[in-house]
């Protein structure tokens, strides 16, 4: 049963430079038309993992934050009418930090959204120019500004490791962050994606990335900073005070099942695996003909299940117990860690075990696909 | 059956790429042994890996049939051979079964060591030599530089040397009618009793074992039983024929022709190039001089990535073997490498060739050791061992040095040619290989330099420096001259203070340091960065020479998560996961396959 839900709004303004998220630019998209197929979509994950109410909503994109409110609401009212919600439910929705869409969030409170992400990605004007964002600092900050007094939880998001950066820059920066005094931050070191502009602009030689030895200094420094500040990270890229993290995302690290709706978006349920289609047409279409926008729904082997579960759980500080997944998956520690390689990375000091449970220090979590494919038994691997 | 007098036998020689097979292309067109819609760029060269590389490892024959203008119809045998060194004993495989040679020269590069290697071998077999300047279409063409060139250098008359390009199908004519002119018939006598050269052999899917003959005397039909006077069998003619390119069966093949035959044989081991083909009946007495046996001179271990693949390498090294009888092998266990086999080639594109063929034609995974030579060693007694000699071919097996009374190593004598302005470079290479010189000339802007050199310098990298310092223009051929006593060494390779086997090598002591440098260095760049820190040294018994510090991995994470879409992450993991099965390790370290490879071949910098 899924108690968390996942809500896809593919369509941006522009196309930043570094985002190879299932993002599109169109002009004059059919709300009305939009919002029977999310619904249409909804029904169709409800019938099969409803049951429970919902724990958490998150609105995705995209640039969620374009949407009619009154779109939002009447899929707000439909996922409770579907569901049920619990009390103390978390409805997120990401935003996009510009005046017009600040202008929308009066009324998305009112629609039932109590949580944004806004995407300031950087606090200078010169870093927002670098990054090809539409808003300035000025903008970005009189956005957040509105969306804390509308809304009781805020977080914002960060691009860092940027070219050239320096330590005392970035620590400026992130100080100048942390005086907002929001409850999350989401500080993402900048990644260079194939099939974006970066990727391009980087063959090309336009600019040079960040090297790791750097970008791993800013890591730790990020890390070292905020948890002075009261704000320390829980998982590799996400700060919270304590009992501000977000609950939606926890679903996925703690590898719960989840609907996911809308174009591209991604669900587990019941041991399935379930992939909607991503280009916006072809999804409209699709849940149009079919009632649904499922392009594979495939149940995953017990293997490959645990070797999501550790891959999504180790990212988080509080790592995963691994007497729960001997139950839930029917294999053995053994068969889910290297031991050996566990011994080594433990006395090298960046794995920690505690009893059952196992996870990754500080000085690990910069280097956690490096471990990952060293502690993750071979035969977990799909092949 | 052909009348001897209308019957040309001769190979095309040349230095590599002087265009030897594209001017086989012209001829086997010209003469209408393939239209224009079958013919493609080098057709003779078959082999993926020839046609890849652009360059020829096996020998081909063609027959054409070319009507001349004195008017008789002549039934041209072509042998277009290859022109690099390694390849030799093919060049004169082939020579051994002809009356004459076109000698091809690149009318930019001019004479190059394999032309002089080539032509002095035809000049044995008492050839008759037709010079052909070609290329006489590129602007740096000097047709008559070169014929000068050929007069001076090589001492033949090339006044009537036909200028011809093979590209642009200049003077193919010209070509034909000089094998018809010049090149002499072959002797032969249909009566006698049949003798006839094994010439090569080589398995084929459809037809089995397919044995190329050069018939002296007396005549092969099917249905004949003939005996192979040296390996002792008897066998039953059932196929007899030629390829024009096309293979086409024959009712026979008479005195002086050159054609196939199969004779039902089951492996090629039965057929061993240079023996006597006569008939079990009334045959001939004595055998022809056969060939010199070819000895491999380099060797390197290969094994499979994957040990489950052993099997299908042992099949697969087989196979190879039916149809290049000129590389060895024998099983070979490593400690860290598993299962795998000590092979032997002529020479380092000789390995380099089977190595590809193997991965590529076999689907296998290999990983190939340093290439090492071999070793004499004189063993003194030990409390449970006399005193022996034992012939090392893998480092592994090195002895307690404390028994060592003598190492010898193998001696080559090498000629290289140069134009003079790289002669400088060529000669401090010589000396830093730790050469002899012996001899030194000047003929025109090129220089002749005779050097002895161990042969163990020479595996290492000496072609590739050799190419490199004179931007491919020198050239090299060499011999051996036997073993030589030596200050050798083994040296190991630490990887986080384990020993790899794969990279241990024998070397002068004179040299192990900056070897053993060079080599810690080159891993350094080729190893991944690890969780740890990672030192590599190079050891000559426990004393250190080298060392360097590969310096811990900082960062590997995916920063951000997509929404709920796992599967990528878990692509990513799958694919690191994989990467990792390709490797081996040692200490905690994974060494990719490739990183061998590259250590290994040191020479491309
Ligand atoms: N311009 C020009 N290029 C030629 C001519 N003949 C051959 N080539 C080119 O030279 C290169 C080598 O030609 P090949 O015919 O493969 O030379 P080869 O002598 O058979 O080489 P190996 O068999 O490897 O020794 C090819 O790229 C040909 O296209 C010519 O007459 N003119
Ligand atoms: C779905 S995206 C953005 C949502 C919203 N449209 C926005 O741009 O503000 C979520 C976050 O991922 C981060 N992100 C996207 N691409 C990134 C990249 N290539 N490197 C680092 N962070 C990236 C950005 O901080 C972004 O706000
Ligand atoms: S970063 Fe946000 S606004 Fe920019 S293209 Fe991606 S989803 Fe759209
Ligand atoms: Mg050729």
């Amino acid at each position: 049963m899924a108690r968390a839900l996942y809500i896809h709004w593919p369509f941006c303004l522009k196309k930043c430079p570094y985002c190879d998220f299932n993002s599109h630019v169109r002009d004059g998209v059919d709300t009305g038309r939009w919002q029977a197929a999310l619904i249409a979509d909804m029904r169709h994950e409800a019938a099969l993992a409803g049951g429970e109410p919902l724990h958490s909503i998150f609105f995705g994109g995209g640039t969620p934050s374009l949407m009619p409110p009154s779109l939002v609401a009447a899929l707000l009212a439909e996922a409770e009418r579907l569901w049920g919600f619990a009390p103390d439910i978390e409805i997120t929705l990401e935003a996009n930090p510009s005046s017009v869409e600040a202008a929308k969030f009066a009324s998305l409170a009112l629609a039932g959204v109590n949580r944004v992400s806004l995407g300031l990605q950087a606090l200078d004007d010169a870093s927002l120019q670098f990054l090809g964002r539409l808003h300035d600092a000025a903008e970005g900050l009189a956005a957040l500004e509105v969306a804390q007094r509308h809304f009781a939880r805020v977080s914002f998001d960060l691009i860092y490791a940027r070219p050239g950066q320096q330590a005392d820059a970035w620590e400026a920066e992130l100080r100048g962050a942390l005086a907002y005094g929001t409850g999350h931050l989401s500080l993402y070191q900048l990644t260079i994606e194939p099939n974006t502009r970066f990727a391009t602009d980087v063959r090309q030689g336009s600019f040079t990335p960040l090297d790791d030895d750097p970008a791993a200094d800013l890591f730790t420094l990020t890390r070292q900073i905020t948890a002075e500040a009261g704000i320390p990270a829980y998982e590799i890229s996400n700060h919270a005070r304590p009992g501000q993290e977000s609950r939606h995302n926890r679903t996925y690290w703690r590898y719960q099942d989840y609907c996911g709706i809308g174009p591209g978006a991604h669900g587990r349920r019941g041991g399935s695996a379930t992939l909607r289609h991503r280009k916006p047409e072809n999804w409209i279409e699709a849940v149009e003909r079919n009632g649904h926008g499922l392009r594979e729904e495939r149940s995953l082997p017990a293997t490959e299940q645990a070797s999501e579960a550790l891959l999504m759980g180790l990212r988080l500080n509080e790592g995963v117990d691994l007497a729960s997944f001997e139950r839930r998956f029917g294999l053995s520690r053994l068969q889910m860690i290297d031991s050996r390689k566990r011994d080594l990375h433990q006395q090298l000091g960046l794995v920690w075990v505690d009893g059952a449970r196992i996870g990754i220090t500080a000085e690990g979590m910069p280097l956690l696909d490096a471990l990952l494919a060293d502690l993750v038994c071979e035969n977990l691997v799909s092949a | 059956m052909t009348d001897l007098a209308r019957i040309r036998n001769f190979s095309i020689i040349a230095h590599i790429d002087h265009g030897k097979s594209t001017l086989a292309d012209r001829l086997i067109q010209f003469t209408g042994g393939l239209t224009d819609r079958e013919m493609s760029d080098q057709v003779l060269d078959n082999m993926d890996i020839e046609r890849e590389r652009g360059i020829t490892i096996k020998a081909q024959t063609v027959r054409l049939s070319y009507k001349a203008k004195d008017g008789q119809t002549y039934e041209l045998n072509l042998m277009d051979t290859p022109g690099h060194v390694d390849f030799a004993y093919e060049v004169s495989r082939s020579l051994a079964a002809c009356e004459g040679a076109l000698l091809v020269v690149d009318a930019a590069q001019g004479v190059e060591a394999q032309t002089l290697a080539n032509v002095y071998q035809s000049i044995e077999h008492d050839h008759e030599i037709v010079p052909v300047i070609n290329k006489i279409d590129l602007p740096a063409a000097e047709p008559e530089k070169v014929r000068a060139e050929i007069e001076d250098i090589i001492g033949i008359d090339a006044s009537e040397a036909v200028l011809a390009s093979a590209k642009s199908g200049i003077g193919i004519e010209d070509i034909l009618e000089a094998v018809v002119a010049k090149i002499p018939p072959p002797n032969g006598d249909r009566d006698a009793p049949l003798k006839a050269m094994l010439v090569d052999s080589w398995y084929d899917p459809y037809l089995g074992v397919v044995i190329l003959v050069r018939v002296i005397d007396g005549v092969i039909r099917k249905g004949l039983n003939v005996k192979f006077m040296q390996g002792g069998t008897d066998h039953l003619v059932d196929r007899v024929g030629c390829f024009t390119p096309k293979r086409t069966d024959l009712p026979e093949i008479g005195p002086g022709e050159i054609g196939f035959i199969t004779a039902q044989i089951k492996e090629v081991e039965q057929a061993r190039v240079g023996d006597t083909i006569t008939t079990v009946k009334g045959g001939a007495t004595e055998a022809l001089v056969g060939y010199k046996e070819v000895q491999p001179v380099v060797f390197c271990g290969m094994f499979p990535v994957d040990a489950a693949d052993f099997e299908k390498l042992r099949e697969s090294i087989a196979k190879l073997r039916l149809n290049d009888a000129s590389f060895s092998f024998e099983m070979e266990s490593s400690a860290a490498l598993g299962f795998g086999f000590r092979c032997g080639f002529l020479g380092l594109l000789h390995l380099e060739i089977i190595q590809e063929r193997l991965s590529r034609e076999y689907d296998l995974d290999l990983i190939t050791t340093a290439p090492s030579v071999v070793y004499r060693i004189q063993l003194g007694k030990s409390r449970n061992d006399d005193a022996r000699e034992i012939m090392l071919h893998n480092p592994a097996d090195y002895p307690d040095p404390s028994r060592i009374e003598l190492i010898e190593e193998p001696w080559i004598k090498a000629v290289i040619y140069t134009p003079d302005e790289y002669l400088g470079s060529i000669l401090k290479l010589c000396q830093d290989r730790r050469g002899i010189q012996t001899d030194l000339t000047y003929v025109g802007g090129r220089a002749q330099a005779t050097y002895e050199l161990p042969l163990n310098e020479v595996v290492f990298d000496f072609y590739d420096r050799l190419k490199s310092i004179s931007r491919g223009y020198a050239s090299f051929d060499y011999e051996q001259i036997g073993l030589r006593e030596g200050d050798l060494v083994k040296m190991n390779i630490l990887v986080n203070n384990e020993p790899v086997d794969a990279l241990s090598m024998i070397v002068h002591r004179s040299v192990a340091e900056a070897r053993g440098r060079h080599m810690c260095e080159r891993l350094k760049d080729l190893i991944p960065r690890h969780l740890f820190k990672i030192p590599i040294q190079a050891a000559i018994g426990g004393k250190v020479v080298a060392r360097e510090t590969i310096a811990a991995l900082r960062k590997d994470v995916t920063a951000k998560c997509y929404g709920g879409d796992i599967s990528r992450k878990k692509k990513l993991l799958d694919k690191q996961k994989k990467g990792k099965a390709r490797m081996r390790e040692y200490g905690n370290v994974s060494i990719p396959q490739e990183a061998f490879i590259a250590a290994l071949r040191m020479g491309d910098e």
